[in-house]
């Protein structure tokens, strides 16, 4: 596969501020990847997903996008081709109504309305909001805000999904709903969507196929979750968490007992120790 | 109490009026006090009456909400009706002292002030009971459309308006947050004199301004992110739709014209 993202030598630093919020950062996305970027508050996550889209202009470096360097000249090319789902449920729905929000992105491209009336029942049906319609913002909980605003994306068909935190102020049901839902879409587009998420939840960041661990604006490391989840230690001192299962399996393997290379959630944990269990 | 003056206004039912198209609805609101001032004597302000209750009752709302919507502008028409009453230019005098007198047509104009104003108020109640805010901000979208040609936003102005109504609820929810968080400080908004409730203000202005700034911003970023660029022709998903019933309801508002001033002509 091809990349679709491509990253090289990339630093910014907001006017205001004197430090850098990202430092000689360098990274490629695969076409049809799952890419999970951790990395404690302020590190740099949401600078680094809003310079992709060009809502912020690199000091340094390049960005490709699908082939296309991100620059003045194609920045609206190319948020035709990543759509991007924010933290704040509230702070991004621009419709009055939930059918009226997803349609925003579509009338922004002038889709003809007969086009906007399907597509927008598509993605209402794609996030399983049908029923809400008609519904205004105010009457929906955060959870059912962040699915229409994935719908609101699913809508304009984009090559990427960047999740920035779309899942850290919703409540675990909420959040286990959108998670199931990015995977649902994943397993439906398979290699026509890339999805980038920016994430605390570890759980969350073990689905992924990559993890990218950023820290005060640098990249300290890349690699598949159960590599990344090994080296318990280094995430606990840069201050993230190491998934609880994980804990339970370094503590197992410094015991002495063989426990299964693939990363565990604790639902798998739990098996894995039932059927260690009755082997025994 | 905040919900009540803003939103609480459009009334959701299903009736003629409401099923009306917002821009009739506006257009003849605004054609209705155009009308009501060629109105000149008691049987022109009969009819006029008759038609505005006959109009109320099409809406399906109880005549006690429209009486609700005329509380709040009592002392204003009080006062209007006073200014007639008592500073009345000509006329047999009835009633005199100091500088006040009062005069048989003053006491007559005093009336039909009275009459008017309830009436263009319960009109425009008709308007805002049965017409949702962002329907109105779509009519107005419409009606300014000529303003166009001298390069006035008018895409841009009616987007800021529905974004404006959208957020009213969040920014409502916000104020109570932090009111219901001063006041667990030990802030009291209920007592005191003015100057110290004024005063007591502030510590919720100042969050909600911030807030609403950070707000802003984010909704800012998200709207380029769909692709939002200003001055570029967009799409409308949500659109109105001339019906019969709205020509109709023209027709009717011009025969009311028509009657009107062949009363105020010849009788
Ligand atoms: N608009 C801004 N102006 C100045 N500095 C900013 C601005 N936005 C962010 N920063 C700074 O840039 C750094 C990176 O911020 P960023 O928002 O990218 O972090 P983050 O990794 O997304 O954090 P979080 O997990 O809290 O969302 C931080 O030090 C932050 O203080
Ligand atoms: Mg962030």
């Amino acid at each position: 596969m091809s990349n679709i993202i491509e990253v090289k030598n990339l630093t910014f630093k907001y006017p205001q501020s004197n430090r850098q919020a990202l430092n000689d950062i360098s990274f490629d996305v695969k076409q049809g990847a799952w890419v999970a970027i951790i990395g404690h508050n302020g590190s740099g996550k949401s600078t680094l997903a809003k310079l992709l889209n060009y809502l912020l202009i690199a000091n340094e470096g390049t960005i490709k996008v699908a082939d296309m360097l991100v620059n003045e000249v194609n920045m609206w090319q190319i948020r035709e081709k990543i759509g991007m789902v924010f933290q704040n449920p509230e702070n991004q729905f621009v419709g009055a109504t939930v059918e009226d929000d997803v349609a925003f992105g579509m009338e922004n491209r002038n889709i003809k309305r007969e086009e906007m009336q399907v597509r927008v029942q598509q993605a209402l049906m794609a996030v399983n909001m049908q029923t809400f319609a008609q519904h205004e913002p105010s009457s929906l909980s955060g959870g059912q805000k962040q699915r229409v605003a994935i719908a609101g994306v699913l809508a304009i068909e984009p090559q990427v999904l960047i999740l920035d935190e779309a899942t850290s102020m919703l409540d675990p049901q909420g959040r286990q709903e959108i998670i199931e839902l990015v995977q649902k879409l994943k397993k439906e587009r398979g290699d026509d969507l890339t999805v980038i998420s920016i994430t605390h939840d570890i759980d969350e960041a073990a689905l992924a196929d990559k993890i990218i661990i950023i820290n005060d604006g640098q990249l300290i490391e890349t690699g598949q979750p159960t590599e990344i989840f090994a080296h318990g230690d280094r995430l606990l001192n840069l201050g993230l968490d190491v998934p609880f299962a994980q804990q339970v399996k370094g503590a197992l393997q410094k015991a002495g007992i063989k426990t299964p290379t693939h990363y565990l959630d604790e639902k798998g944990l739990l098996d894995w120790l039932w059927e260690l269990n009755s082997n025994q | 109490m905040m919900n009540k003056l803003i939103v609480g206004r459009f009334v959701p039912k299903d009736s003629f009026v409401h099923r009306m198209d917002a821009r009739a609805k506006v257009l003849l609101s605004i054609a209705y006090i155009f009308i009501i001032f060629e109105v000149t004597n008691w049987l022109g302000y009969l009819i006029m009456g008759l038609f505005t209750i006959a109009v109320t009752s099409l809406t399906k709302v109880s005549l006690k909400t429209y009486i609700q919507g005329i509380k709040p502008l009592i002392w204003l028409i009080t006062f209007t009706v006073f200014i007639q009453m008592f500073f009345a230019p000509s006329g047999h005098v009835l009633w005199n002292y100091w500088i006040f007198k009062v005069t048989d047509i003053g006491l007559l104009n005093a009336v039909y002030v009275l009459v008017r104003f309830i009436l263009i108020i319960m009109m425009s109640t008709v308007l805002t009971l049965t017409t949702s805010p962002l329907a109105i901000a779509d009519a107005l979208e419409y009606l300014m459309k000529p303003l166009l040609k001298i390069k006035f936003p008018v895409y841009e102005v009616s987007l800021m308006l529905s974004i404006a109504l959208r957020f009213v609820p969040t920014l409502m929810d916000e104020t109570e947050r932090i009111m219901n968080a001063q006041r667990a400080r030990g802030v009291d908004f209920a007592n005191g004199g003015i100057i110290k409730r004024v005063k007591a203000l502030v510590p919720i202005l100042i969050p909600l301004f911030t807030n609403a700034m950070k707000r802003a911003i984010e909704l800012g970023d998200a709207m380029e992110a769909r692709g939002y660029q200003i001055d570029k022709p967009r799409s409308r998903y949500r659109i109105l739709v001339w019906h019969r019933r709205d020509t109709m309801a023209c027709l009717v508002f011009g025969l009311l014209l028509i009657i009107l001033i062949i009363i105020k002509h010849f009788i």
